[in-house]
């Protein structure tokens, strides 16, 4: 199995992003994807500095991949996944049906981001046939119906074809929304939001009343409010046919999450233990089959 | 503009038939759509007799399939895809691509409709979807604003559907995970968002506490009315303030925007609301055929009435009403 780095789900200061990619240059993953997937207000870098800034990491040797834009609505978003698409050298993820079109249209490969809403192997063989080289599950699915779905690939002769990538470190997206939620806590107006959301570099967290971390607001997106920690369950992954684990940038501690998930998936170390880097308590339920927010690797001991 | 009502059982497709709609949608009684919720929807026999009743009287039947199956589960929709076939439903309302694939192939003579499921907000995904299984219309999520839907409409290769009335997501359809993030069930897994076997009520000396699979997602005091707890509408913790921090609970009412949505080419209105009552579907079958008929005959000095909107606003929840996200003029 090899490790990618997710998306950066957050509005970082542009020397923010460039320096943590500079420290990543010599890191243990393999894949960088990189983009703004969440808001198309996040200007700090524009498209065409991001493409320049995979170009740089191509480079340096790093498999890069260009994400595009979760939830599409104006045309002039559309404009900034085109150029994305249509930037004629590195590989594009893409995060909605509107890109999977486009590169299907230009008859170039792509890798399927968790939102496509790829939940069987038909859609996938569709998608295949389409461009789709690279798929990441579907955040809520559990490790029994990924068996499942790649048992049905295999039958349809996909196994050799297509590389299966999960999301397994950091706050999950959840959900997109024509709101933003971090505006609404400031009391701004989204065409005023003044991208407030630069002042929560691992977004707000969103708890019950009686304190309990349930949600993460990050502008228009909603995401989990405990973190996800499949680490505990990297072998089950190895042995259904995970091809590559992923992690989503969190600001702090990133060199010791990534250090400590390879060196235990190379089998170096078994210490599998991130707590003392994280902000919130961890979960796994999604990959058991249980709720998204429960976490199950403590009772079972495999921590 | 044709008008697409709900039914979740027969006597609330006769009612929405005889009370003006062009149209029903309906789901069967599984997992295979967005309303799996216990006592509500169709059978095969129970199916028939709505197809029956609705033809007789020149209105369609849409069928909904429009949760993701897993592959476990993968029989049910192609046995649900079959049995709507079979049984001469006018169009399937469908989200996922496999399925969209199967019906394609097996019944390609039946109308395809893009299910609000399938989380279609551009022209490039409704191209897709047109290239791929040659849908005749797709119903677009709540997250546009009429400027976008004015757009979409123009440049989109399929008719377009608008929902008009109901309850209102937040979050755009098909993309939301909140309820299984909290529960294990969402609407692409198991057709069911903040299922009922997860609340729980807890009665305490400061009011009534409300909760989902144990996370506390509101509590009222005596005086305040206590709602269902849907997991976006609670009200959280964010930095020391309690509020509702994703979504108040209110409904959807565009009735006022329908001169624009026909100048725009919106070919129809969707009332949400298969879980509802059939006093519900009268009420608001009623007002929309009369809306809808009134502003096909004199769209330019189109009003919506008071009459109407006092209706709409007795049957909705939380008994407020918003234009949610159609009303952003910045975009």
């Amino acid at each position: 199995m090899r490790l990618s780095l997710g998306p950066i789900q957050y509005l970082w200061p542009r020397q923010t992003v460039e320096d943590f990619y500079q420290s990543h240059v010599d890191s243990p993953v393999d894949i960088i994807y990189l983009g703004e997937t969440v808001c198309a207000k996040r200007r700090y870098l524009k498209t065409t500095e991001w493409i320049d800034l995979a170009k740089e990491l191509a480079k340096a040797g790093k498999q890069v991949v260009l994400s595009t834009l979760t939830l599409i609505e104006a045309k002039s978003d559309m404009a900034g996944v085109k150029r994305l698409c249509n930037n004629g050298d590195l590989a594009v993820e893409a995060n909605d049906m509107g890109a999977v079109q486009l590169m299907a249209d230009q008859s170039l490969p792509f890798i399927g981001g968790p939102a496509l809403n790829i939940y069987n192997a038909y859609t996938l063989n569709l998608l295949h046939q389409q461009g789709l080289i690279r798929w990441v599950m579907p955040v809520e699915l559990d490790a029994e119906t990924l068996k499942d779905i790649l048992a049905d690939a295999d039958e349809m002769g996909l196994s050799d074809k297509i590389e299966t990538e999960v999301f397994s470190f950091g706050h999950m997206p959840l959900a997109y929304s024509a709101r933003c939620f971090t505006a609404r806590f400031r009391n701004l107006p989204k065409d005023d939001c003044q991208l407030v959301c630069q002042d929560y570099p691992e977004g707000l967290a969103m708890d019950s009343q009686e304190g309990e971390a349930f949600f993460t607001i990050n502008g228009i997106q909603t995401q989990s409010g405990r973190i996800q920690h499949l680490l505990p369950h990297w072998q089950k992954m190895q042995q259904i046919g995970v091809d590559i684990i992923r992690l989503s940038p969190q600001p702090q501690h990133m060199n010791e999450i990534i250090q400590r998930y390879s060196q235990v998936i190379q089998g170096i170390s078994t210490d599998t233990d991130i707590e003392s880097w994280l902000n919130s308590p961890a979960c796994d339920g999604y990959w058991l089959g249980k709720s998204g927010m429960d976490y199950i690797a403590v009772e079972a001991g495999l921590k | 503009m044709e008008l697409v009502c709900p039914a979740g059982n027969i006597s609330m497709l006769k009612t929405a038939v005889d009370n003006g709609a062009d149209a029903v949608y309906i789901g069967f009684k599984d997992d295979t759509n967005a309303r799996h919720f216990a006592g509500l929807n169709f059978n095969d026999g129970t199916a028939q007799k709505a197809v029956n009743y609705a033809h007789d009287r020149g209105r369609k039947v849409y069928v909904a399939i429009n949760t993701y199956p897993q592959p476990a589960g993968w029989s049910r929709w192609q046995k649900a895809v079959d049995v709507a076939a079979d049984i001469g439903i006018d169009a399937l309302i469908v989200a996922d691509t496999g399925v969209l694939a199967y019906a394609t192939e097996k019944h390609p003579n039946l109308a395809r409709h893009l299910s609000v499921q399938g989380s279609a907000t551009n022209a490039e995904a409704l191209q897709f979807y047109k290239q791929q299984f040659d849908i005749h219309r797709a119903v677009i999520p709540r997250v546009l604003s009429m400027a976008q839907v004015k757009q979409l409409a123009k440049d989109s290769p399929v008719d377009l559907e608008v929902f008009g009335f109901g309850s209102l997501c937040v979050m755009v359809e098909g993309r939301c995970l909140l309820s299984s993030y909290a529960t294990g069930e969402s609407p692409n897994t198991c057709g069911a968002c903040s299922p009922a076997k997860a609340v729980r009520w807890v009665e305490t000396p400061e009011g009534t506490e409300c909760r989902l699979n144990d996370v506390l997602i509101d509590r009222f005091s005596v005086d305040e009315k206590a709602g269902y707890p849907v997991v976006c509408k609670g009200r959280f913790n964010v930095d020391g303030h309690t509020y509702h921090a994703l979504e108040e609970p209110t409904s959807l009412n565009t009735l006022e925007l329908l001169p624009d949505l026909r100048a725009a080419g919106v070919k129809a209105i969707k009332i949400e609301g298969r879980q509802r009552s059939t006093a519900y579907v009268a009420k608001v079958a009623k007002v929309w055929r009369e809306a809808i008929d009134s502003c096909q005959l004199n769209p330019h000095s189109f009003v919506a009435k008071q009459q109407w909107m006092h209706d709409l606003s007795s049957v909705s929840e939380g008994t407020q009403t918003t234009l949610g996200a159609y009303n952003r003029p910045w975009q």
